[in-house]
């Protein structure tokens, strides 16, 4: 089925792979946008631990999504998983550290005997919740802002930066990605919790969290679109490999491949017309609408950066030392093997859809979060 | 290719080395209670008894404290071959990352999306539904385990793969030679048997626990027969999957065999130090006897390496300064041809460089000629391929006795579990909660003779540790190490806390 292949369409195929699962992870930050509204949005214990009931259903799928993602990028992209999380040292750490705060708080928090207090888990999921994705917006960022190493001869990197990694946060365009995604997992969370905590009381205030946020989010998204799209881009040439700067290549992208650029705006249609319906027509239905956007959004954008002879991780030290699908991918018979273990993806995203269905069928209630047989967070 | 400062390796092994036996304080408690669940929840299942329901509930709840943090440590564990090995990451990445990934596509999810069923499910879905749900949590962790340890077993048996010069890397030629192994087959095998057991160990010793306090007799009595009887079982499988990995490690990884018995002259029809303190002025090559008070059982050494009790049993010194008798090459030898293999690799990236294909082709068979011994070239005395011995030695020995002290235990809480007045057996209850740390030390002292006994390699023969390191100033790792030290520290600390408290509930508590 794949054998037929070459190894630039597995790249391309296996970048595409990596594509829907960035959209996928970013849709599964609704945890950590939830996590971020723990102390702005409740008004008591009772409301706190819905929302902690709620997000702490998903952590799971989110963790699980973020462990596959890293997985697929050692796999296919080696160069890449070397280089970065090597060099960007700090800004990876930081993420992670974040991310083990994450991982306990959700057991632990009213766990008897818990050694920190409840108080200090909600906090661990609040740093989870807006450093945690602030930080992974920057990484992100940085695959269109650049980051200063060299691949040596033998292709292993050698970073310019003794900063490592925390250079980063000194490029103001990066916060445009950063404060886009804080914004849009908080207003994906927002929908998330009008489908899944049957409280009106609740659901009220959601939709006024939402209405705000959508305007926050605006704000810096136009800006990271506007820069993005005029900024100039990196490409390289598919014969010789040489890498060249090219004016406004990301928005030329969009223009030469008409389907992502189609696919951008139906993403982004689709998270404001969720939206629309959850405060305008006060609808509890649009996790999945705006899920769906959100991944389309993503990977469409990836999709960009990494399609169409683009350097999806450019070097600021060093032009030639830049990282592009075809120099850093893994070889054709790993690719060729794993697209083969990638045809499991759609079963376990139905099975992952069939289990959230049958658990969400039934709504987190202040019943529930009051009856003692049941197991809560 | 540099070798890196000992100072930066030995900081970027040691946070390494912190999150794994971290990571293994509470992966094996998974493995193994994960099933002993399954199994309870079965058993209410079948027979709707409502007090096997409130035990299968206890138990996850235990399960559920432990489950959070492993998780935590594995995510940190995966991203720290990019952090921190990042020569390694593309050295091998080719065949490393794969089943990695593959662990994320084919188990993970399965143990995650399960999870959730399996403790908010109870009032929501099928009780059929619900018990496939925790025998999916089950098998999906034994499956992550499965592809973990496949790439480790890779690193201490690389197969499968040919090293591609102008990638600089060594790049997948089977799939299936990596991932069924030999090794990776026994190394499996036998990591999870030791996770079984700390599962039956924690089970029975927390149900022994509950006896003594005379609190939820009936659920800790029915819980001590799953767990004693899951236990026996699973000890058992352990000396037999013990035997295959010792056998693994002979015909793959000598020198670590020779460490992990203090034997330094190899011998024919060798026996098995089963007790005896290394001599610590012993040095290789000397003419020292290695072990002080040394009880040996006669060939069990031959017999576990090579299955015949005539066998030669290469030590320290042979595997350092070769034996022609034998046919064994010194380490000297495999140096100058590393060497010889680094020089190809060399002539080979200037022959590229010149666009001269003849010369290209010459050293590409040179190299790969010498390729096995790539990574000898970059040892500077033979000596070095000789791994901590005295941490090995030790480690082993521990692990085999406390495996050997499991198998006894069980019999023994088997025997008095089928008793009606098992309360009044309180020294061996009070045996069943002693065992629960010490069921963890062996799982840890398994894992220091993995991987404390491959070194200097990263991946065996072919990537030296001072090489695969990332190129960082080793300050850098010095704070991390700590950051990770205090975090993992304090989050064991609650945990325990948490665990304690929570058995303190009893049965009752668990939901």
């Amino acid at each position: 089925m794949f054998e037929t292949l070459s190894l630039h369409e597995l790249q391309l195929y296996w970048w595409s792979i990596i594509s829907l699962l960035g959209g996928l992870f970013v849709f599964m930050m609704f945890v950590q946008g939830g996590q971020t509204l723990l102390f702005g949005l409740t008004r008591n214990e009772l409301e706190r631990t819905m929302m902690v009931n709620s997000l702490g259903r998903k952590w799971e799928l989110g963790f699980t999504t973020l462990v596959l993602f890293g997985g697929a990028l050692f796999a296919a992209f080696p160069k890449f998983y070397a280089s970065s999380f090597g060099g960007a040292y700090w800004l990876w750490l930081g993420i992670l550290f974040s991310f083990i705060l994450q991982a306990v708080s959700y057991e632990y928090r009213t766990k008897k005997n818990n050694f920190f207090g409840q108080t200090s888990y909600e906090i661990f999921l609040w740093i989870n919740g807006v450093f945690g994705t602030l930080l992974l917006g920057i990484a992100i960022s940085t695959f269109i802002s650049g980051a200063p190493y060299i691949i040596d001869e033998n292709n292993f990197v050698v970073w310019q930066s003794s900063l490592r990694g925390i250079e980063a946060l000194f490029v103001w365009q990066n916060y445009l990605l950063a404060f886009s995604l804080l914004f849009l997992v908080r207003i994906i969370a927002g929908m998330y919790f009008l489908n899944n905590i049957d409280h009106e009381a609740f659901r009220d205030k959601i939709r006024s969290m939402i209405m705000r946020n959508i305007l926050f989010f605006l704000v810096p998204f136009l800006g990271f679109i506007a820069w993005v799209l005029l900024k100039d881009g990196y490409e390289y040439n598919p014969e010789s490999l040489i890498v060249s700067i090219v004016p406004m290549k990301y928005f030329y992208n969009f223009l030469e491949i008409p389907f992502l650029l189609v696919m951008f705006l139906l993403g982004i249609v689709l998270v404001l017309f969720a939206v629309y319906r959850a405060v305008f027509k006060e609808k509890n239905c649009c996790i999945f609408t705006v899920g769906i956007g959100t991944v389309l959004t993503v990977m469409s954008l990836l999709l960009n950066i990494g399609v169409n002879n683009t350097v999806y991780y450019p070097s600021i030290s060093d032009l030639q030392s830049s990282i592009t699908i075809v120099n850093s991918s893994g070889s054709h018979y790993t690719l060729l093997t794993m697209s083969y273990v990638s045809l499991m993806v759609p079963f376990v995203l139905a099975y992952i859809y069939v289990v959230w269905r049958a658990m969400d069928k039934v709504k987190i209630t202040e019943e529930e979060m009051n009856d003692a047989s049941e197991h809560h967070y | 290719m540099e070798v890196m400062s000992s100072e930066l390796v030995d900081w970027s092994r040691a946070q390494f080395a912190l999150t794994a036996l971290y990571h293994f304080l509470f992966v094996p408690l998974t493995l193994g209670l994960s099933f002993i669940i399954a199994i309870m929840e079965t058993i209410y299942v079948k027979t709707g008894d409502i007090i096997w329901k409130k035990i299968t509930k206890f138990w996850m709840t235990l399960f559920a404290i432990n489950f959070a943090i492993g998780v935590a440590t594995g995510l940190i564990m995966e991203f720290e071959f990019g952090t921190n090995w990042s020569n390694y990451s593309w050295f091998v990445g080719d065949i490393f990352g794969a089943p990695l990934a593959v662990e994320g596509i084919l188990a993970f999810f399965m143990e995650s999306t399960f999870f959730a069923v399996m403790f908010f499910g109870w009032n929501k879905v099928s009780k059929g539904f619900h018990l496939l749900s925790t025998w999916l949590v089950a098998v999906g962790s034994n499956l992550s385990a499965f592809w973990i340890l496949a790439a480790n077993g890779w690193m201490q048996y690389p197969v499968g793969m040919q090293f591609n010069p102008d990638t600089v890397r060594n790049e997948m030629i089977s799939f299936w030679d990596v991932a069924l192994s030999p090794v990776a087959i026994s190394k499996f095998l036998h990591t999870i048997g030791s996770g079984y057991v700390i599962g039956a160990l924690f089970v029975v010793g927390i149900s022994a626990w509950l006896l003594l306090k005379g609190k939820d007799t009936l659920e800790a009595k029915r819980s001590m027969v799953v767990g004693s009887s899951f236990g026996l079982l699973v000890s058992l499988f352990l000396v037999l999957s013990g035997d295959e990995s010792a056998h693994q490690v002979a015909q793959t990884q000598p020198v670590k065999l020779a460490a992990m018995e203090g034997l330094y002259k190899g011998e024919e029809r060798a026996g098995i130090v089963a007790f005896g303190l290394l001599n610590p002025d012993k040095e290789i090559g000397d003419n020292q006897h290695p072990i002080i008070g040394e009880v040996t059982i006669p060939y069990a050494l031959s017999l576990l390496s090579y299955h015949d009790i005539d066998a030669f049993v290469p030590g320290l010194d042979d595997l350092v300064y070769g034996n022609e008798k034998y046919n064994i090459e010194s380490a000297s030898s495999k140096m100058a041809k590393g060497k010889i293999a680094l020089e190809a690799f060399k002539e080979y990236k200037e022959a590229k460089k010149k666009k001269d294909l003849s010369a290209m082709a010459d050293a590409e068979v040179k190299l790969q000629k010498y390729m096995p011994y790539f990574g000898y070239g970059y040892l500077a005395e033979p000596t070095d391929i000789v791994p901590p011995i005295a941490l090995t030695y030790y480690s082993f020995h521990i692990m085999v006795a406390l495996g050997s002290w499991f198998i006894v235990l069980f019999i023994l809480l088997l025997y008095v579990v089928m008793k009606k007045d098992i309360e009044q057996y309180r020294k061996v209850l009070w045996l069943a909660v002693l065992s629960i740390p010490l069921g963890y030390i062996a799982a840890e002292a398994g894992w220091i003779v993995a991987e404390v006994g491959r070194q200097p390699w990263a991946i065996q023969d072919l990537m030296p540790v001072g090489i695969a390191a990332t190129q960082i100033d080793a300050g850098n790792v010095k704070i991390s190490f700590w950051i990770f030290a205090v975090m993992f520290t304090g989050l064991l600390i609650a945990e325990i806390k948490i665990m304690l408290a929570q058995i303190k509930l009893g049965f009752e508590g668990g939901h």
